[in-house]
């Protein structure tokens, strides 16, 4: 771990929270296109069984 | 084989799954090493101390901000020139990504500022211009949620885009147009005397290019979703109508 002395809060401050931002971000994107995916694969399973 | 090819959206989802598998990877590399590289093998400046840490995160996301509004611009002026959907979802996709990024620009900037300009905040002209910023961002996105018809939706977000560019070039150039204000010129120049010193530059340029690849992988990931979910709408409509 760099010693960071009296800046340490800071640093640390502005990596938590870029860190977490971006981890919400990909886990929104992430969790987004799965529930798209199932439920357009839902709905194009219905449309298979209705046409035949 | 011409590029508007891939305006087709089966062609684009068989593209983009190809090469997102790589794209994450190198973008967890490069964000990787350049953020362990910065924070933990580079020295203390010796005037901002260790607070020059912040700038491996800052910068990248600063960028990655005002460009992804740029590649929102060129993917709207393809949409109302063209009408390829792929572009306007490909736009819808990105909005997301740029807002996190002008919220992590903005909050690491208030944090670095505190220590050093003594104030987490000022009526700078960069500072003010990468809040409205923000705020194009978010109108972007209400607009594309409150317009049920995703052309007309589509058309709407593309002239917003056009008007935000504005404040996307003086988030970039409000140093350069108003020589006033605290926060400081560009950090990287083709000027080697006022870039940042080579010790600070390497791993930050690694890191402005995971930033990067990231970008482009959760819009690649983003339009998928975009894609799948227009398709989605279609079918509904379809099973509505019996």
């Amino acid at each position: 771990m760099p010693v960071l002395g009296k800046y340490a809060a800071t640093v640390l401050g502005a990596y938590g929270l870029s860190l977490i931002l971006i981890a919400v971000l990909v886990a929104w994107v992430l969790w987004r296109g799965r529930q798209v995916k199932r439920a357009l694969a839902e709905a194009e399973a219905r449309r298979a069984g209705q046409n035949g | 084989m011409s590029l508007w090819e891939y305006a087709n959206p089966a062609r684009f989802m068989a593209l983009s799954g190809r090469l997102l598998p790589w794209l994450t990877a190198l973008a967890v590399a490069a964000l990787g090493v350049g953020l362990l590289w910065g924070f933990f093998f580079t020295p203390d400046d010796y005037r901002q101390g260790a607070t020059v840490k912040i700038i491996y995160l800052h910068v990248p996301s600063a960028m990655v901000a005002i460009n992804a509004w740029f590649m929102m611009l060129v993917a709207s002026l393809i949409w109302l020139v063209r009408r390829h959907h792929v572009s306007a979802l490909a736009a819808r996709a990105a909005a997301p990504v740029g807002l996190v990024m002008t919220l992590v620009a903005l909050g690491t900037g208030a944090i670095w500022g505190q220590p050093m300009w003594g104030t987490w905040w000022a009526w700078d002209p960069r500072l003010t211009s990468f809040l409205i910023l923000f705020l194009f961002y978010l109108g972007y996105l209400a607009l594309w949620a409150a317009v049920d018809d995703p052309d007309t939706a589509a058309d709407l977000t593309s002239i917003l885009c056009l008007v935000g560019s504005v404040f996307a070039v003086l988030s970039r150039y409000a140093v350069n147009f108003w020589s006033q204000g605290l926060h400081q010129g560009a950090s990287l120049s083709l000027d080697k005397e006022e870039n940042v010193a080579d010790v600070f530059y390497q791993p930050l340029l690694v890191a402005i290019g995971g930033f990067v690849l990231l970008f482009l992988a959760l819009v690649l990931t983003g339009t998928r979703t975009q894609i799948r979910a227009r398709r989605l709408k279609a079918l509904v409509a379809l099973e509505r109508m019996g």
